[in-house]
Formats: C-alpha cells, sequence, structure tokens
C-alpha cells in the first residue's frame, strides 16, 4: 500500500510510432478515490495514454504503477503475460464501442471472466451477475444478447463486466461518444454512481459538462501532451492556456 | 436412352457411391486437420511458422490436385512412399483441401473484431483463454459457410481419384462404359448421384449454418 496520492502513477510516459511521437513525456499521479477527466482533441494522445495504463498500447518509454505496484514491468514473455493479465484484473476498462461479447448473454458476458479467473461457482457467478447487473439497472435483461440490447444498455452492461472483476481502477475510453444522444444519460448516471461509491477513475471523454459536474480534475491534452490540468472549475472557468481557451469555445460550438 | 441399363447397374454405383462418401468424409477430417494447423500457423507470432504456412497454402493450391494425387500415388513408391490407391486419395485430397481451409478459418478468425480480443484480454484472460472463449467460437458461426463451399469442392474433387484407380462414382462409371458402350448413361448416373450427396451436404451445412447463428 503506497500514499494515497500515489494510487495510479504515469511517469514520463512516451510512445512513438515509428517517428511520430503520440505521448511527449506525460506524467500523472491520481489518489485513490480520485475521478480525472481527459479531454482534448481527437489525435491529441488521449486514449493512447489510456491504454497503456493496462498496457493495451504499450509505452515505448516511462512507467505506469498502480497500488505500488509497476504494471508495465520489464520481464522475459511468458512471466510478463503472467504478471500483465494479474494486473489486467485490477483495472476495469470501458470501450466506445462496448465490445460485448455477441455469443453471450448478458449475464455470461459479466460471470465469464470471473469464473475462469478467480473459479467462481455457477451459484456465485450468478449472485455476482444479479448484483452487478441491478447495479446497471440490467436486471431484468439479465438474459438477453447483446443484439437485443439498445446502445445504453450495451454499455451499462459492459460497464457491470468490468466492476464484476472487483477492480481497483476504472478506464473510460469516451464510453458515451458511440451512443445516440438520448441515451447518453442512463450510462452517465451509472459512471456518476461509481463516483459516489469512491471509485477511483479515469475518464476519457468529449463531454465538457460530464467532465465538469463529476470529476475532481481535468486534464486538457494536445499533440502528445498535457497542456494544462487543474480541477474543472478553473479548467473550464478560467483556463490558462491558449489552446485550452480554443479547444474549449470549439467545443461549446458544436454542443449548441 | 437406355433406362433398362441404368436400372440394372444402378446398384454397383450406389455402391460405388459409398466409397464417395466415405472417401469425402476422410478427406474432410483431414482437411479440417489441416487447415486448423495450417491458420494456426499463418495466425503465428513466430515469421517461420507464418512463412510455413504460407508456403503450404500457396504450394496446394497452385498446383493441380490431380498432378499432386499423381505425385503421391505414382512418384511415392520412387521415394519409399507406399500407398494403396485409396490412401493415396485421401491423403492428396486431404492435404490439398487443408490447404483451402486454412484460408477459410484464417479468414474468419481475422474478421473478428479486435476489440473482442483486447475487451477480453483486458479482463484479465490469457492470450489462449481469449482465443478459445471470446474469438473462436465467434469465428467457428462464421466458418460454417465457407467451410461448406471448400466441403462442396473436396467431394467434387473426389472424382479425381479415378485416375489412380480407386473405385468410386466416377471410375464405376468408366468401367461400365468399357463394357456398354453407354457412355451418356453412365455418366449421367454418376453426375445424378454427386449431386444427390452435394445436394444433401449443402442442406446440413444450411441447418447447421442457422443452428449456430446468434441471435
Amino acid at each position: 500500500m503506497t500514499e494515497s496520492n500515489d494510487f495510479v502513477q504515469i511517469r514520463h510516459a512516451q510512445k512513438s510510432f515509428g517517428t511520430l511521437e503520440v505521448l511527449k513525456d506525460i506524467s500523472l499521479n491520481v489518489a485513490r478515490g480520485q475521478i480525472v477527466a481527459i479531454i482534448g482533441p481527437s489525435g491529441s494522445g488521449k486514449s493512447t495514454l489510456l491504454r497503456a495504463i493496462n498496457d493495451l498500447d504499450a509505452l515505448t518509454g516511462g512507467e505506469v504503477w498502480l497500488d505500488g505496484v509497476q504494471v508495465n514491468k520489464k520481464l522475459p514473455h511468458r512471466q510478463y503475460e503472467k504478471h500483465i493479465n494479474e494486473m489486467r484484473q485490477q483495472i476495469g476498462m470501458v470501450f466506445q464501442h462496448f465490445n460485448l461479447f455477441p455469443h453471450m448473454t448478458a449475464r455470461e458476458n459479466v460471470t465469464m471472466a470471473p469464473k475462469m479467473l478467480k473459479g467462481l461457482t455457477a451459484e456465485e457467478a450468478d449472485a455476482l451477475a444479479e448484483e452487478q447487473l441491478d447495479k446497471v439497472g440490467m436486471l431484468e435483461r439479465i438474459d438477453y444478447y447483446p443484439s437485443q440490447l439498445s446502445g445504453g444498455q450495451k454499455q451499462r452492461v459492459a460497464i457491470a463486466r468490468a466492476l464484476a472483476m472487483k477492480p481497483k481502477l476504472m478506464l473510460f475510453d469516451e464510453a458515451t461518444s458511440a451512443l445516440d444522444p438520448e441515451l447518453v444519460g442512463e450510462v452517465n448516471q451509472v459512471m456518476k454512481k461509481l463516483a459516489e461509491e469512491h471509485m477511483t477513475m479515469i475518464i476519457v471523454t468529449h463531454e465538457m459538462d460530464f467532465a465538469a459536474s463529476v470529476c475532481d480534475r481535468v486534464l486538457f491534452m494536445d499533440q502528445g501532451v498535457v497542456v494544462e490540468e487543474g480541477p474543472p472549475e478553473q479548467v473550464f472557468g478560467n483556463p490558462q492556456k491558449d489552446r485550452t481557451r480554443a479547444f474549449l469555445r470549439k467545443e461549446l460550438d458544436e454542443t449548441e | 436412352m437406355d433406362i433398362d441399363l441404368m436400372m440394372r447397374v444402378y446398384p454397383f454405383f450406389l455402391e460405388a457411391a459409398w466409397t464417395t462418401i466415405l472417401l469425402s468424409v476422410l478427406t474432410a477430417l483431414l482437411g479440417l486437420a489441416c487447415g486448423a494447423l495450417g491458420a494456426a500457423a499463418r495466425l503465428s507470432r513466430f515469421t517461420s511458422l507464418r512463412l510455413l504456412g504460407a508456403t503450404y497454402v500457396s504450394i496446394f493450391r497452385g498446383t493441380p490436385a490431380l498432378i499432386q494425387l499423381f505425385i503421391l500415388y505414382f512418384g511415392g513408391p520412387q521415394v519409399g512412399i507406399q500407398l494403396d490407391a485409396f490412401e493415396a486419395g485421401v491423403i492428396g485430397l486431404g492435404i490439398n483441401a487443408g490447404a483451402y481451409m486454412t484460408e477459410t478459418i484464417r479468414g474468419a478468425i481475422i474478421s473478428i473484431d479486435k476489440g473482442q480480443r483486447e475487451a477480453a484480454r483486458t479482463l484479465g484472460l490469457s492470450q489462449f483463454q481469449a482465443f478459445y472463449k471470446v474469438i473462436l467460437p465467434q469465428a467457428a458461426r462464421l466458418m460454417v459457410r465457407p467451410l461448406g463451399v471448400n466441403l462442396n469442392m473436396l467431394i467434387k474433387a473426389t472424382a479425381l481419384v479415378a485416375a489412380i484407380s480407386v473405385v468410386e462414382l466416377t471410375y464405376t462409371a468408366q468401367r461400365y462404359i468399357g463394357s456398354t458402350y453407354k457412355p451418356f448413361e453412365m455418366f449421367l448416373l454418376a453426375g445424378v448421384l454427386y449431386m444427390i450427396i452435394i445436394y444433401a451436404t449443402g442442406r446440413g451445412v444450411s441447418w447447421l449454418d442457422r443452428k449456430v447463428r446468434i441471435t
């Protein structure tokens, strides 16, 4: 257990694809229970940074730490696979396109990994599915297949699937960007509920209103660097940098 | 058209049709095994295995199946491979079909959205677990129809083993032409039996495809 301010640490994260540098020396600390929003234009590197936290996109340089353990440790292939699988069990992730398993019902989506990785019995798994799907308001659709659900419902099941592994940290990669506007609210509501339960969350989002109302801190990224960060009142209410102001003006114009 | 003659020889053709069916089933099983191995090689993270898989596919799709059979059956003894005609037929056609099935299986696997693998890995599943629990069940459903096409081709390709004297439908037709001088009737009879086999197989594939489709 480490100091609470160091619950999640990103140290000098750097990533390049050939000569293209998408992350340029980014450092970030997130305290336990904190909720951080990452905003910025597309191509700014915000999704890449988020995906580096659970090593879906490996960093070229720098370190990621979760609760005192380095996620992207340098280990021989086999040992690393074992290590990263254990780390990923503690890091829930929600994707823009849900990525539910289409050949499984909502229940099976939620229980597959806990059954496989934690050896839950059928009864325990069922209880877990009911608990998690109830939490996201999807209990009455427990035996539906993804194809029978709306986008918002799919995303809520996807959140339940991630929560079923009892993660220490949740990552949201534009979780509402693919949804019809009228379905965004139900997903945001679930995320708010998690915030109230003090789940540590890092959220990549285009929704400034949501970031302002739920998050403790906002990071504005552009061209692979953190241009500005601070509490939402400051970043949204009184941005210090020209680039932040220009971005926020453009975002507001688009939502109007 | 000599219907009477066709009625008289018909039981012998039926018997030959069973040989064609047996040949098809064994070839399909061997082909599926070769196809699964070939696809695994083609998708391996090791360059040498990928190269091996690609070479297998280009050799066996790049040469006539008849030549492959001739090399195995007539050329085999020269390099110490002694097979009877039926064995050579099954092995030759099976390896040939496997090359086509390699591409079918590989195609189905790579068509699964990469988000599926990412979601599975994110939950903590290993590469193998993600493949086995998430990718393969979806890919297998997509394979049914194209593998059905491979099966259709393979059944028709069994006619080639007449050339190495396996007593199946086509060979039987040729033999009866030798004694009756009625090629139209004999080939027609063989063709009808092939069509029945292929039609039944096609129905089976459609049924399976509907049964495994995700709702």
